[in-house]
Formats: structure tokens, C-alpha cells, sequence
């Protein structure tokens, strides 16, 4: 899932401070299962700013809503209702959910109120883990299901470097050795030939260096 | 504010501090009136959205009371609580609010003496901090607006 983080209150704030009316906006989707922008933290975040607002002597309308997924233009509709009614769009969603926002409502200033991370991964109850770079052309099948794109600091493809020291990375004694993980795993599996196997330079065109990537289904269009 | 008396609410575990607040009463043992109780089947129902909208609704402080740490009786209510309160604290502080506003305490069911010590020296710590921010604005607003 996609992760993110609220931004600091003041930053927040600033954003809004020019407006009477905000329509705050979560997800229901990743930013939900992350607690940065669910049902739950946009309750959080209008509570938060009426505390700071009313301390000012000042009440500000705020509308609380979440939608199903901001990052699709047939929920992102269902806020038409509300939208005269705001003079500002506070957004608790992803980037994308953000920009999706503020494709549909020209009209409407959108301020996003999280920074968006990474794809990422629970590992255990309020600790998520970058596993994904979406680089384009999936290497995990000849990997042993640890991406070296994403883990490894140095993203090498012929690991591990000399800076790994007892299945630590050297930037951080808490960040484990991707090629470390992906040695024990092929082992455990019985596949270490695979590591013998040296992997060619790796094209990076399909990672976002041919300029925004887009996905055209054209048995799925309308 | 002259004459300030405090409205606290105080968020109390079932198993626990609502205990002990009944014992402090079997005892005969008075606690200032100011802590309004709210019955909780445990401090792990107690979420941030609570005390913030606690805040917000006028109480001049809160505090969640849940049991003895390593003694909830759902096995670690208590510990997701104190995060709870410490992230809300945080918040406040990033608001430019007095973070002591809120707190978590911890006690068992037969420390009834402990709840009215407890609930005595938040409500002076309230006191001292004086009102909630809001409610000053507020009394501000109503006394121009009276003149």
C-alpha cells in the first residue's frame, strides 16, 4: 500500500488559515490502513484545528468526509454536494488522491494535509516498511522474494557490497542487508544457484526514467 | 478567571479506577467534585478522538485512569492508552496547548485512597494552568459583547 504521514500541524494550518469554510477530505484506502488520513484521523485533524481556531477566537466551518478511494474520479464525484459549501479542500489522502481532487475541482484551492512515503509493508501493529520502488520490471522471481531494489541503499543487483556487516547494512545497524536476506532465503529454499547467476545493468526506463508512466487497458476503457 | 473550578473528565476503567473511585466513596473518603467520571469497559476504548473532542467541548483537562501497568484485564489496554495520551499530548504541544492538560495514571481497584489523592492534585495542577484556552476566548467574547 501506499504510506504516508500527517504534516506537521502548523504547516497545515498556514495552508488553511485564508479560508472560513474547509471540506476535509480522508480515504478509505491505504492512508487508512496506515492511520494517517482514515475516517478516524480526519476526525482527529478537524478536532485539532478547531482547538487551535476557536483558541484564536475564531470558528471555522469545518465538513468532515471520507470517501471510498480519492484516487478514483467516481468517488472523488460524490463530493459535488459538498463543494459549494467550501471554500478549500483539505485533503488527508495520497498525492494521488489529491491531485484527483483537484483535476475534478478547478474551481477550489486542494491543500494536502499528510506527505505521502512509500509503498510499503506492515511489519508488525504501527510500523510499515518500504518493499516496493514500482520500478516497472519485477526482479523478486529470481530474488528469493526480497527486492534489492527497494532494500538494498545501494540498489545493487550483484550483492552484497562491503559495507554489510553481520546482516546489517552499514547506514543504520536497524536497516537489514537486502542481499543478506535474499543469500539466506535462496539458501533456504535450495536455490543458490541462482545467486551465481550475475544480473545484467538493469533497465530503468520502466522505473520512471521514460518520463510519467501510465497503464492503458484498452480491453478495459470505455 | 476569578473563582476557577475546573471540569475535568476522567475516562475510568470498569476493572479499576471506577472501582476504586467506589471505594473511595465506601470510605467516606470526598475528592474534589470537578472530576466528572466516565465508566469505560476498559482505557483501551479510549481513543485520541475522545480527549481531543473533551478538549473541545469546553473540559479543562482530562485524564484517562486505567489499571496497574501488566494488569489490564484485557492484556495491554492500559499500554495502548498511555501511547494514546502521550500522541494526544503531542498534539497539543504542536497546538501551543499545555500538554498537561492531559495524562494517563494507573492504579488497581483497592487503591480508592490513591483515586482521591489523584483526582485532588489534577484538579490543583488544572488550577494552576488555569482555563481552557477556549472558554477564555469565550468569556472574552460575552463580556464585550454584555458591555
Amino acid at each position: 500500500m501506499i504510506t504516508a504521514e500527517q504534516k506537521p500541524l502548523n504547516e497545515i494550518i498556514e495552508y488553511i488559515t485564508p479560508y472560513d469554510r474547509i471540506l476535509l477530505v480522508g480515504c478509505n484506502e491505504c492512508v487508512t490502513v496506515c492511520a494517517a488520513g482514515g475516517r478516524k484521523e480526519v476526525g482527529l485533524l478537524a478536532s485539532a484545528l478547531n482547538l487551535h481556531f476557536l483558541k484564536q477566537g475564531r470558528t471555522i466551518d469545518i465538513t468532515e468526509l471520507t470517501l471510498e478511494r480519492q484516487c478514483d474520479p467516481e468517488y472523488v464525484e460524490e463530493l459535488v454536494s459538498e463543494i459549494d459549501r467550501a471554500d478549500a479542500i483539505l485533503s488527508m489522502a495520497c498525492g494521488c488522491g489529491v491531485q484527483t481532487i483537484a483535476e475534478r475541482y478547478k474551481e477550489k484551492p486542494v491543500f494536502p494535509a499528510v506527505n505521502t512515503k512509500f509503498m510499503g509493508a506492515s511489519e508488525s501493529q504501527g510500523i510499515w516498511a518500504e518493499r516496493c520502488r514500482g520500478c516497472g520490471d519485477c526482479l523478486l522471481g529470481i530474488t528469493g522474494g526480497i527486492c534489492p531494489v527497494a532494500r538494498c541503499s545501494k540498489q545493487l543487483l550483484n550483492g552484497p557490497c562491503g559495507g554489510t556487516s553481520n546482516g546489517m547494512c552499514e547506514i543504520s545497524p536497524d536497516v537489514e542487508c537486502a542481499w543478506c536476506l535474499i543469500w539466506e532465503r535462496l539458501k533456504a529454499l535450495g536455490m543458490e544457484k541462482r545467486y551465481e547467476e550475475i544480473m545484467e545493468a538493469k533497465d530503468f526506463r520502466p522505473a520512471g526514467g521514460g518520463g510519467p508512466r501510465k497503464i492503458i487497458r484498452e480491453d478495459l476503457s470505455l | 478567571m476569578k473563582n476557577f473550578e475546573p471540569e475535568i473528565v476522567a475516562f475510568c476503567c470498569h476493572y479499576c479506577a471506577y472501582t476504586a473511585a467506589d471505594m473511595a466513596g465506601s470510605k467516606r473518603i470526598s475528592y474534589p467534585s470537578n472530576v466528572k467520571i466516565i465508566r469505560i469497559p476498559c482505557t483501551g476504548k479510549v481513543d485520541a478522538i475522545h480527549i481531543m473532542k473533551a478538549l473541545e467541548k469546553g473540559a479543562d483537562g482530562v485524564y484517562v485512569a486505567g489499571c496497574l501497568e501488566g494488569d489490564c484485564h484485557f492484556k495491554n489496554g492500559n499500554t495502548r492508552a498511555r501511547y494514546r495520551v502521550e500522541h494526544v499530548q503531542k498534539y497539543l504541544e504542536e497546538l501551543g496547548w499545555e500538554p498537561e492538560r492531559v495524562a494517563m495514571i494507573n492504579m488497581s481497584a483497592g487503591m480508592g485512597e490513591f483515586f482521591a489523592r489523584t483526582a485532588l492534585e489534577f484538579t490543583q495542577k488544572i488550577k494552576q494552568l488555569g482555563p481552557n484556552p477556549i472558554k477564555i476566548i469565550n468569556t472574552d467574547k460575552n463580556q464585550k459583547a454584555v458591555s
